[in-house]
């Protein structure tokens, strides 16, 4: 079931020293890359299909082709290290085990997109990260693969600088993530009525994440085929899966698109612990709608199945969840996170998180009845689709997907 | 007065900084993590002092330090234990983790131990799933927790 594309050099002694990353075929896209022009470059990601691993799964190919050309202002890329969905650590491994695959696809994109300065914007608690991969950057200007040229031959400057973020969940969010790094609070804006590129001081930029710009080097270097004949024909290559919870064998592993979430959980995640009952998944971080253990059985991991079942594929960091947990504490777990992590900016997300934590409190109270799981509904209601983000769908699609399918076990706390 | 300013090697990494953006105004979560990296937490007089080395009005400065949840807005305890409490970590028993370092250390989250030596926060994912139940100790990743584990963390803390 294993696929390593952005993993394969994972499990290499000293994979994150430049040394090593290049005798194990890191920068090996880049004499390819300076012998296609940049237009050329976004034409064989757009036609890999390449879809954004962040969450949303938009195709990576459009979205640099929105960059406006002959344009006089500088344009810039911006590569999204901000991985705070609960149950997604995906990023943190390529920052810790391949950096220099990282450097490569930014150089590989900044090309395409004619950028010649990237900022990583990594979450504030990923020091560790951090110094990583910056070290692997410092490496990289002193044996000149970046800087005023590339590899010391190309004519292409490039100059790489990570931005330590300050711990807000909402800084994720591609507009809020800008608004960071223009120094101010993470609030997100409103989106466009049309489509266009971002916008980083006025100047054009995409925003990409992490393990995306980490696939752009093996598309250049083997073309589009070479990633298109794994995963499906709609979600063609591999994303780094994740699994944590109750398993033998929680981490995180690359596969193609299209295997059996049942199969994951239980050939590389080894299955539940102390040979407990699997009660619920959740799929792709914590914003997903929440599955059944009979739904787990049918889900496939790729975009559009994961779509058919009414949940969604996310970043693909399934937590799991056994028998043996209310999913009460649940719903309230995740409740208090996403009340802690609104921004504060629209009131029913900043209200509604808040709302629904109390109601919750008051189920685990004993003093609950019907009528709130009628409420917590009616809040999720008011708070899909009437805020500039969608962190306020998210949250209801992950407490109102909780309460339709387990309002069994909220019933057991009401007193009547 | 102003009481708060930077070492001069932390003036030479604002200066840095200064150079690799289009505008100065980027360097504002950069400058921040300077002055707690200086003092361990972010003082008014040094929201000031930010303040003016950016061109910003202080408030600029206050909604931002307040906004980010890693700023520090008082002092706290030597050694800074930061206990995810988001749901993988809740499945794999971190309040076990929770409930121990409330036995031996006798703080709750939000706490500073009355030695001045650790302060406790109770944080939201810290992206450490497969390593649950997890903490940060002083920025420094800590998975799989047992309450050995933590034993000896808060024994090497108190040499």
């Amino acid at each position: 079931m294993i696929t390593k594309i952005v993993s394969k050099n994972f499990d290499i002694p000293n994979s994150h020293k430049l040394e090593v990353a290049l005798a194990n075929g890191r920068y090996s896209s880049i004499d390819k890359l300076f012998s296609m022009t940049p237009d050329e470059v976004t034409a064989e990601v757009t036609k890999s299909g390449l879809r954004g691993k962040g969450g949303g799964g938009a195709a990576c190919g459009p979205k640099w082709e929105l960059m406006p050309k002959n344009d006089p202002r500088p344009a810039f890329l911006i590569v999204n290290g901000d991985e705070s969905e609960p149950g997604t650590f995906k990023d943190r491994q390529i920052f810790q085990y391949d950096p220099h695959l990282l450097i490569e696809g930014i150089i590989c994109t900044c090309y395409a997109i004619n950028a010649h300065h990237a900022y990583i914007y990594i979450r504030g608690e990923y020091k560790f990260f951090i110094d990583r991969l910056n070290e692997a950057i410092k490496e990289a200007y002193e044996k000149k693969i970046i800087g005023d040229k590339i590899m010391d031959k190309y004519d292409f400057k490039l100059d790489i600088t990570v931005h330590r973020g300050g711990g807000a969940y909402i800084c994720g969010e591609k507009s809020a993530l800008i608004e960071s790094l223009e120094g101010k609070r993470g609030h997100p804006r409103l989106k466009p009525a049309g489509k266009e590129c971002e916008w980083f001081f006025d100047n054009p930029a995409t925003v990409n994440n992490v393990e995306t710009i980490a696939s752009v080097p093996n598309i250049v270097e083997n073309g589009a085929e070479g990633y298109t004949k794994y995963g499906t024909t709609k979600s063609p290559g591999t994303m780094l899966f994740a699994i944590s919870g109750p398993v033998k064998n929680p981490g995180v592993y690359e596969m193609a698109y299209g295997n059996k979430m049942i199969d994951f959980l239980n050939q590389i995640g080894g299955g539940m612990i102390d040979g407990k009952k699997l009660k619920a998944i959740i799929p792709g971080g914590s914003s997903c709608p929440i599955l059944t253990a009979d739904e787990v059985q049918k889900a496939v991991l790729d975009y559009e199945s994961m779509w058919d079942i009414g949940s969604t594929l996310g970043t693909g960091g399934m937590i799991v969840i056994d028998e043996d947990t209310s999913m009460v504490d649940v719903a309230k777990n995740l409740i208090e996170f996403y009340h802690h992590e609104s921004c504060g900016q629209c009131t029913p997300c900043r209200e509604g998180t808040g709302w629904i934590d109390k109601i919750l409190n008051k189920i685990l109270k004993g003093e609950g009845s019907s009528e709130d799981l009628n409420t917590i509904l009616d809040v999720c209601n008011t708070m899909n689709g009437k805020t500039v983000c969608v962190f306020a769908p998210a949250v209801k699609d992950i407490i109102s997907s909780i309460v339709k399918k387990f309002p069994h076990e909220f019933k057991t706390y009401f007193k009547n | 007065m102003n009481t708060f300013e930077y070492t001069p090697e932390n003036e030479i990494k604002f200066q840095e900084y200064g150079t690799k953006y289009p505008k100065i105004d980027s360097v504002m979560l950069p400058a921040l993590w300077l002055v707690q990296e200086q003092i361990g937490w972010i003082s008014p007089e040094a929201m000031i002092y930010v303040a003016e080395k950016l061109g910003k009005t202080p408030i600029q400065v206050y909604e931002v330090a307040t906004f980010y949840t890693m700023f520090n807005l008082k002092p706290i305890g030597k050694h800074h234990i930061e206990l995810c409490k988001t749901l993988s970590c809740m499945l794999c028993g971190s309040q076990k983790i929770k409930d121990y370092i409330k036995q031996t250390i006798g703080i709750e989250a939000g706490q500073t131990s009355e030695d001045g030596l650790f302060h406790l926060s109770e944080v939201e994912c810290l992206g450490a799933c497969s390593g649950a139940p997890m903490f940060a100790l002083n920025g420094v990743y800590h998975e799989k927790l047992t309450t050995q584990k933590v034993d000896e963390l808060i024994t090497e803390c108190k040499k």
